[in-house]
């Protein structure tokens, strides 16, 4: 929401500067998001009559001209622009003046001739054709500025005279006077030769002296249009120039104030709860109750007496009681459409809307000042004198105002008259009531529409405007009819037609006063202060609440104001929130702290982190094409995943039921960035459907990801193993995994702890990573954080240190290359009895003096007694019993 | 005999005083005092002379062999702290050659900034609390005074599962509050940390995943002024000691009164510029006293319990933390970040 301070001056006197104003109107609760000062990069901008103009000695474009400032001497300025004339009043930037965009002006010398500043266009003082509209430029095509394409085949004769044919009925001509005429219209004087004529013209670019074209046939002056010719070929004749001013003002004024540039536009944001806000009025309000000044408000006095009975011409029906609680409309009769005065169009244009003309200027201008949105019908064509709201048909269609075309619902609210629908109740009006030039006679709608209701239609429709922006948020219904007085008020101020007497005003749902206790022991409990109850009442009167002993009346428009949390608002608000006082909880105390699974959520990430791997964050929603990717057989179960019906898109519409393709993502993405040896990991959910109340199953995943230099199977294992060994797994076991169609099948393990099956790890298939672009060998592993919790072993006891030495004994041992080395150690700690605490290997051996097929291995056995020096024979036993029993069980024998 | 002695003695200390390495010392001890030395064979000779001789013969010998032993002893030690320095320098390092690299992996830094904040609030008695990401439109919007109609809620803002608008990716923590109060015994003290989901565009600013952590205080006479305290410690806590902050009034369904809470502006002290766009004020989080009908619909009675909530947004939190310009690097992964922090 835009305000300006001079509006809002109008209201409540507020002398505080920019910066104060902006800081207390948000510590009370409407935050400013900026201030612009509309004229801050001009100085030294003054308005000038143009009091002489003669043609530059050395130029053929340029113009010298001698401005009057008000000053006892002209200035001289050269202007290359030929739109003005003398006796235009122009602005005009004096030596060392500003311009927007931090233009600074100097004097200077243009091909040999002083000029002291620049006379200004629209766009130099920041503004353009739809803040003055009366500015805009139409340029005549001047013959003396012809320059011919094509040098050797020129359109039109470098020797044509007045009077010659150029085509057709156009006819050269000279110009031998110029004068002002109706409107900002030109009268020129020409000479064709042998005739004379005097046209009138609304390009401003003719000066005593040019040669132009004129249509003897329709006695205009031709444009560039008009000759179908290029601007190159009229280089200087174009719709741009000085700025002609049409303002009451005089030689040597400011110019900010002429163009309104001396305004203050203040954005608000304002929050969803107070639409009462979104108005010059509620604003002012909450200035005065912050700054302590008092607020002028104005009641509405319409006249009337306008031609004729309302109720002959108008009545009103809202079968849609519930969408519309009221409707209010009085008529406007003998209108006369012109531009709205000076005043209206510059408030209009500092909160940011386009003037258009005076009644739909009246419309918005009402709707700014009161927070009501208003509509203008052309009765004309309100058929059957009678206007319905009313749901829309399915299917029925409209052309709102901005010239879009809609096909409508019975979701949609509509005005209608007999026939059909004139507008989008609450959004925007329809073009096939649109207020014209020749609208004589205006239906002015000040209704409240159901907030939801215009909401959504305007989502629907893609069309969220003021008006329903406003009505969105719900609107206090008794406003309406101030608001559609005040619009009669202003059309009779502006002289824009005859307002009759009489309202229609249907009342389907006026609401209940609400009255509230004023309770100060029970909002000083709350805020933890001590505000003294006058403050509390004096408080709420400044915001227009009605107190009568400890009974409160909330004005109507205040719908947030429901109880006492809501009167404990108001009053800090404007107490001050940082008045209150700053306090330590009391109380009981509460026993703060992680949870078992917090920690080890904790330990799991520092051990990775230990392990060279770095955290990741990655998006819970994937594309379904993911699956794909990763390989799983379009018939796999896992793929039934959460589906968002409504997703930013493909690529993030189903919630994950892996994290292996978010990090493969990761992985392949680094690898592009050429980023060497990554090590990555993710304690990430994934989603499966089936949870209760219709929710997902939520389930924390750490998935480790690498590549690179450093990383094989076995370095991947060693950091699983790793977690492992941090929570104290115990009887973990890696089962060769061939069938997880993501991973290599024969470089891929799953982890079990005992029965509970903790997750897989391995390389990814190489057709899997090849799908992400990558040739090189990726890995992963997934682990469950549920089962990883549930593994995790108990705190530790201590282990007494060993009293007597132990034997160490290694063991080579030759096996077929199918046993695998769990199998082998597996069947040593079986055979390896009480002496035997720790089974090492050490090597691996394939090759020259191995037999084909067979492989060697090589373990470390430590051996140790608990009752004494251990003895050979006792350590030669162990082994042999160990050996005795891997050749019998594994074929295993020594080297 | 005498004279062959002072002269062995004379030339053993000197031969002694300039040996210059282990194996010369070795080879002077087997010439002087060896089996076969010259002591030795002196002694030898001893028995051909008178025996009233012996006695002060025999302890000359002695005294010279102890002297040559001393010597050998002193040049033992001499050769040894030569040998001990020529070793030394041999060894000498460039120390400025780089260290072998031990490569530990990070944290992220936005869950760095949470971990800050979690320790925080932790020693302040609350309690970590984890919940859905899916979640019931109920708990999101209707339990916290969003209803049927909330912009909020609408398909443009909000992730739906159903048609029906029931299942949805949760918008904001706040439905943990809703939980909490359902689950928990009073008094309550809980910070609840997590993704949430909104149909925001990627930019520089927006995700359509980001994280908040959601803070709520129930139990029977808290005040808006405890709210103060609280964050205002908190605030100390992240930013520094006296750090300003300001509460300024503002709007959420489910508290009354409600407040935003703005840090003053790190970079520039409060006077304004590009940082906290010139307001000199940085928004930090959004926070409120309970209302009293979100408590009412879990059942608890305003009348006997109070309470405050906040939430804000982890990103915004990390990002100015360290100093981090573009939300997208947050989720981009690119180690070459990650191991910045």
């Amino acid at each position: 929401m835009n305000l300006s301070r001079k509006w809002l001056d109008e209201f409540v006197k507020i002398t505080a500067s920019d910066r104060e104003f902006a800081e207390a109107m948000t510590l009370s609760g409407s935050k400013v998001e900026s201030t612009q000062d509309l004229g801050a990069e001009i100085s030294n901008v003054v308005v000038g009559r143009v009091a002489e103009m003669v043609r530059h000695p050395n130029s053929d474009h340029m113009w010298v001209c001698q401005l009057d400032i008000g000053k006892e001497s002209p200035v001289q300025i050269v202007t290359g622009a030929w739109n003005i004339h003398v006796g235009d009043l122009v602005p005009v930037a004096l030596h060392r003046s500003t311009l927007p965009g931090g233009k600074r002006i100097e004097k200077g010398n243009l091909r040999g001739v002083k000029s002291n500043g620049m006379l200004c266009s629209l766009r130099e003082l920041g503004l353009d054709e739809r803040d003055f509209p009366y500015a805009t430029i139409t340029a005549a095509a001047l013959v003396n500025d012809y320059r011919p394409i094509d040098p050797e085949k020129p359109s039109i004769s470098p020797e044509a005279k007045p009077g010659d044919k150029v085509f057709g009925p156009v006819r050269v001509a000279a110009v031998t006077a110029v004068e002002p005429g109706e409107n900002g219209a030109w009268k020129c004087a020409l000479d064709l030769g042998e005739s004379a004529l005097t046209v009138e013209t609304p390009c401003q670019n003719i000066h005593a002296g040019d040669t132009l074209m004129v249509n003897t046939k329709k006695n205009t002056v031709c444009t560039l249009a008009d000759i179908h010719a290029e601007q190159r070929e009229f280089p200087n004749c174009i719709p741009d120039g000085i700025f002609v001013l049409r303002e009451d003002c005089a030689p040597g004024d400011d110019i900010k104030p002429v163009i309104n540039a001396d305004d203050r536009v203040v954005e608000f944001e304002i929050t969803p709860n107070r639409p009462d806000c979104l108005s010059v009025i509620g604003l002012a309000r909450e200035a005065a109750a912050t700054f302590g000044a008092e607020l002028t408000l104005h009641e509405p006095v319409v006249r009337g007496g306008g031609p004729g009975e309302l109720s002959d011409y108008l009545t009103v029906e809202t079968p849609a009681t519930d969408l519309c609680p009221r409707y209010t409309a009085r008529m406007v009769r003998n209108v006369h459409i012109a531009p709205s005065p000076k005043w209206m169009r510059e408030r209009l244009r500092s909160m940011g809307v386009r003037p258009i003309n005076n009644i739909v200027d009246i419309t918005n201008y009402v709707m700014l000042e009161y927070g009501q949105p208003m509509h203008a019908f052309d009765y004309r064509y309100v058929k059957g004198g009678k206007i319905i709201v009313r749901r829309a048909q399915d299917g029925e269609e409209l052309t709102t105002l901005d010239g879009a075309r809609h096909t409508l619902n019975a979701n949609h609210l509509v005005i209608a008259d007999d026939t059909r629908a004139v507008g989008l109740a609450g959004i925007m009006g329809g073009l096939n009531s649109e207020i014209v030039a020749d609208t004589t006679d205006v239906v002015f709608e000040s209704a409240n529409f159901d907030g939801t209701c215009i909401r959504k239609g305007a989502l629907a429709l893609g069309m969220r405007t003021e008006a329903s922006a406003k009505f969105e948020k719900g609107l206090d219904i008794m406003n309406t009819l101030p608001a559609v007085d005040r619009a009669c008020e202003l059309v009779e101020l502006l002289g824009a037609g005859e307002v009759l007497d009489g309202v229609i005003d249907i009342q389907n749902k006026m609401p209940e006063p609400v009255e509230l206790t004023l309770e100060p022991e029970k909002i000083n409990a709350l805020l933890g202060a001590d505000v003294p109850e006058e403050e509390m009442v004096r408080i709420l009167r400044s915001l227009d609440f009605i107190v009568d002993g400890r009974r409160v009346s909330v004005p109507s428009w205040r719908g947030d104001v429901r109880r006492m949390a809501d009167l404990a608002e108001e009053v800090a608000r404007f107490y001050g929130y940082n008045n209150l006082p700053s306090t330590l909880m009391r109380g009981e105390t509460t026993k703060g702290g992680y949870s078992e699974a917090q920690k080890l959520e904790n330990r799991l990430g520092a051990t990775v982190r230990t392990c060279g791997y770095n955290e990741i964050i990655t998006y819970s929603f994937i594309s379904p094409t993911a699956y794909d990717k990763i390989r799983w057989p379009s018939s796999d179960p896992r793929r039934e995943s959460f589906k968002i019906l409504n997703p930013l898109g493909e690529d993030t519409s189903i919630m994950r039921t892996t994290t292996l393709p978010s990090m493969l993502e990761i992985l392949a993405r680094n690898s592009n960035f050429r980023n060497k040896d990554v090590k990555l990991y993710e304690l990430g959910r994934v989603y499966y459907p089936g949870g209760p109340d219709g929710l997902a199953i939520e389930k924390k995943i750490l998935t480790l990801g690498a590549y690179g230099e450093d990383i094989d199977f076995y370095a991947l294992k060693g950091t699983v193993e790793a977690v492992l060994r941090e929570i104290r797994a115990r009887d973990v076991v890696f089962e060769p995994c061939a069938d997880e169609p993501s991973y290599h099948p024969g470089r891929c393990a799953a982890v079990y702890c005992g029965e509970t099956r903790v997750g897989i790890l391995g390389e990814i298939h190489p057709l899997c990573a090849k799908n992400y672009g990558q040739d090189q060998e990726l890995y992963a592993a997934e682990l469950d954080f549920e089962a990883l919790l549930a593994v995790h072993g108990p705190d530790p006891v201590y282990t007494p240190l060993p009293k007597y030495p132990s034997v160490t004994r290694d063991l080579a041992l030759i096996a077929g290359h199918e046993v695998s080395v769990a199998a082998i150690e597996g069947c040593i700690k079986r055979a390896g009895g009480k002496y035997l605490r720790e089974v090492r290997l050490f090597d691996i051996y394939e090759g020259p003096g191995i037999p084909e097929g067979k492989r060697s291995t090589a373990y470390s056995l430590t051996l140790r007694s608990d009752e004494g020096t251990l003895k050979d024979s006792d350590a030669d036993e162990t082994v042999a019993r160990i050996l005795k029993s891997l050749e019998e069980t594994l074929g295993a024998t020594l080297r | 005999m005498r004279e062959k002695l002072a002269r062995l003695r004379e030339e053993a200390l000197a031969r002694l005083g300039a040996v210059s390495g282990q194996a010369e010392l070795e080879e002077l001890r087997v010439k002087y005092l060896g089996k076969k030395g010259e002591i030795t064979a002196i002694l030898r000779e001893m028995g051909r002379l008178p025996a009233e001789e012996r006695p002060a013969m025999g302890q000359l010998a002695n005294d010279v062999r102890a002297a040559i032993e001393s010597g050998i002893a002193a040049a033992k030690t001499k050769v040894e702290a030569a040998a001990l320095e020529a070793r030394l320098k041999s060894e000498a390092l460039d120390v400025t050659v780089p260290g072998r690299e031990v490569t530990v992996g990070k944290r992220h830094p936005m869950y760095v900034a949470l971990d800050e904040m979690k320790e925080i609030f932790i020693g302040m008695g609350f309690t970590v609390l984890d919940g859905p990401e899916v979640e019931l439109a109920e708990l999101n919007f209707d339990r916290l005074n969003a209803e049927e109609g909330h912009p909020s809620r609408d398909w443009s803002d909000t992730f739906y599962f159903d048609r029906d608008s029931r299942v949805m990716l949760r918008s904001q923590t706040s439905p943990m509050q809703v939980r909490a109060m359902d689950s928990m015994e009073l008094p309550i003290r809980i910070i609840a940390p997590g993704r949430v989901y909104r149909k925001d565009e990627v930019d520089a600013t927006h995700s359509p995943m980001f994280h908040q952590v959601e803070g709520m205080v129930i139990d029977k006479g808290v005040t808006m002024a405890d709210l103060k305290g609280t964050l205002n410690t908190v605030v100390e806590k992240l930013y520094g000691a006296g750090t300003k902050t300001r509460f300024r009034p503002h709007h959420f369904p489910f508290t009354e009164p409600s407040c935003e809470v703005d840090v003053q502006c790190h970079k520039c002290g409060g006077a304004g510029c590009p940082t906290c766009k010139g307001e000199g004020w940085i928004e930090l989080l959004g926070a409120g006293m309970i209302h009293p009908h979100v408590l009412e619909m879990a059942g608890i009675d305003p009348e006997v319990w109070s309470g405050w909530a906040f939430g804000f947004g982890l990103e915004r939190t990390a990002m100015r933390r360290f100093m981090i310009d573009d939300l997208r690097l947050i989720f981009e992964n690119d180690v070459r970040f990650l191991r910045q922090f």
